[in-house]
């Protein structure tokens, strides 16, 4: 993991880019009226004044449907509330130049519609999934989480989950699972199982016992062929290492 | 109420045929009303197997299309009054089989019969699929062989998904194995999978082996159910599974070769 900071040391990183994403609340301008913005804002925050004290927001302009607003007024307002704006989106030209002045960053509107958002419904574990495929090669769809599969996943079958997918029973040859997360299989995994599918290399691939036909991390694969038999045939936990695929017996 | 079965494998030349023509007069012989359904449409064996072909007025396809009643299709087995055989037409192919169709036969055959067993063709196709969608029961005919074991493991996903139990999320379809033309002889030179090779791909419930015999071929050719030949190992070897669906506990035999002196012992039992 660490480097050897003997070599490292004339040129060690001060500093590193990364992308994070943080869950900041969203002020939806529904009026143009400072006045009363300022006043139900005032109401709100008395019914529980430490929760929003110093608490960063987003002013999303998107619901005025381009209507004026005076933006300089409505940041007073808000920091007079003891709140800390950190960006607008969804705003026009004029409004956008405005926040410039201001020294808010404007950010990208969000162009979901109210009917759009994406989320997956259900936070429940929905019955298993090997239902669903059988001759038609669709993926399935599951929900963010663990998966949890009992019956025997037959050749011909596909599964794709969006969270981690465990398995308590056999994954036939000619069989398919993959999952955004990791894999775990409690039972012979014969066929394909791909696991990180939109690129997590954090994830792994665990099953107690290995004859698969094709395993993949994050896109880095090995076929059948190229699996040593010292871990064939074994308990194995399957990851990635610098770009490297490895398997190793539990 | 009738309980149905399906016969399926999804390879050919297996023995589904074979197969459900001996469960059908096994299950009649007990006494319980039995009708055998031929779902391989334009391929038509049952009735031969059945020995009834020369019997063959109307077939499945005219009663789905309202050309015949059920009554003048179903054809009575000489042999046991409880059986009764729906052949399927040659002149057709399975697009015509409809799920609508096939489903209100089936209902109307449940109000009569006690089992009724479906004959599936080979492959995954409408013919395979249609004689599965309404099935309780499910017996997966395989031979000890890589291809065949792995036909029948796409199959038993199909039953898992695509049947009307699995639709409407009832209790999923029981599904249970037969390993017909077993050969211990060639299984112990390493030529066949044993019986715990082919347990171990499908982890499945074992029903019955039937050991690959010469009555088999006889008893197709002659039009008889190789179940009537209770001198031979295969008929032997049916009556046993029809005794196990049926609840009973009976020791699986013709899995050894060195077996063959405990067979001669529960023979004469």
């Amino acid at each position: 993991m660490s480097s050897d900071p003997q070599k490292t040391s004339a040129n060690f990183p001060a500093f590193e880019f990364k992308s994070g994403v943080i869950t900041v609340p969203v002020l939806n301008v529904l009026s143009t009226d400072i006045n009363v913005i300022s006043h139900q804002l005032r109401e709100k925050i008395n019914q529980a004044p430490e929760f929003f004290k110093n608490s960063s927001l987003l002013i999303d302009l998107q619901a005025l449907d381009d209507q004026e607003l005076n933006l300089a007024a409505l940041v007073d307002t808000i920091r007079n509330a003891e709140m800390v704006p950190i960006g607008i989106r969804g705003a026009t030209a004029e409004q956008k130049h405005a926040a410039k002045d201001l020294m808010l960053p404007v950010m990208s509107a969000q162009r979901s519609t109210p009917a759009a958002p994406v989320e997956p419904a259900a936070k429940t574990i929905t019955a298993p999934v090997v239902n669903d495929e059988s001759a038609s090669d669709k993926a399935t769809t599951s929900i963010v989480g663990n998966t949890v599969i009992r019956q025997p996943v037959r050749s011909g079958q596909r599964i794709y989950v969006k969270g981690d997918l465990t398995i308590i029973a056999q994954v036939s040859a000619g069989a398919e699972i993959m999952a955004e997360g990791s894999i775990h299989v409690y039972g012979t995994l014969r066929g394909r199982a791909l696991a990180g599918v939109q690129g997590d290399e954090g994830a792994g691939i665990f099953c107690s016992d290995l004859q698969a036909e094709l395993v993949s991390i994050a896109g880095n694969y090995r076929i059948s062929e190229d699996i040593d038999d010292a871990v064939r045939h074994a308990p194995v936990h399957i990851y990635l290492d610098k770009q490297a695929l490895l398997i190793n017996k539990i | 109420m009738a309980r149905i079965i399906v016969v399926t494998s999804g390879k050919g030349g297996v023995g589904k045929t074979t197969t459900s023509a001996a469960i059908a007069m096994g299950l009649a012989k007990k006494g319980f009303k039995t009708a055998v359904i031929d779902f391989d449409v334009g391929l038509r064996n049952l009735d031969l197997i059945m020995g009834c072909e020369r019997r063959v007025v109307y077939d499945f396809v005219n009663v789905i299309n309202g050309e015949a009643t059920l009554n003048q299709a179903l054809i009575k087995d000489k042999r046991c009054n409880q059986l009764f055989i729906l052949p399927a037409s040659q002149t057709r192919d399975k697009d015509a089989l409809t799920k609508e169709g096939v489903g209100k036969i089936l209902k109307e055959l449940s109000k009569t019969f006690k089992y009724i067993i479906c004959d599936s063709p080979a492959g995954i196709e409408r013919g395979a699929n249609l004689a599965m969608y309404f099935a309780d029961d499910a017996f997966v005919v395989t031979n000890p062989e890589v291809a065949s074991v792995r036909d029948s493991d796409r199959m038993l996903g199909i039953l898992s998904s695509k049947s009307q139990r699995a639709e409407n999320n009832d209790e999923a379809i029981k599904e249970y194995l037969l390993l017909s033309r077993y050969n211990p002889k060639r299984v112990k030179l390493g030529e066949m999978l044993s019986v715990d090779d082919v347990q171990d791909i499908l982890s499945l419930h074992l029903l019955g082996v039937i050991p690959e015999s010469q009555s088999v071929l006889t008893a197709s050719n002659s039009g008889i159910p190789v179940i009537l030949d209770e001198n031979s190992d295969a008929g032997q070897a049916y009556t046993d599974i029809v005794n196990r669906y049926l609840g009973e506990e009976v020791p699986h035999r013709f899995i050894d070769e060195n077996k063959k002196g405990l067979l001669g012992r529960l023979f004469g039992s």
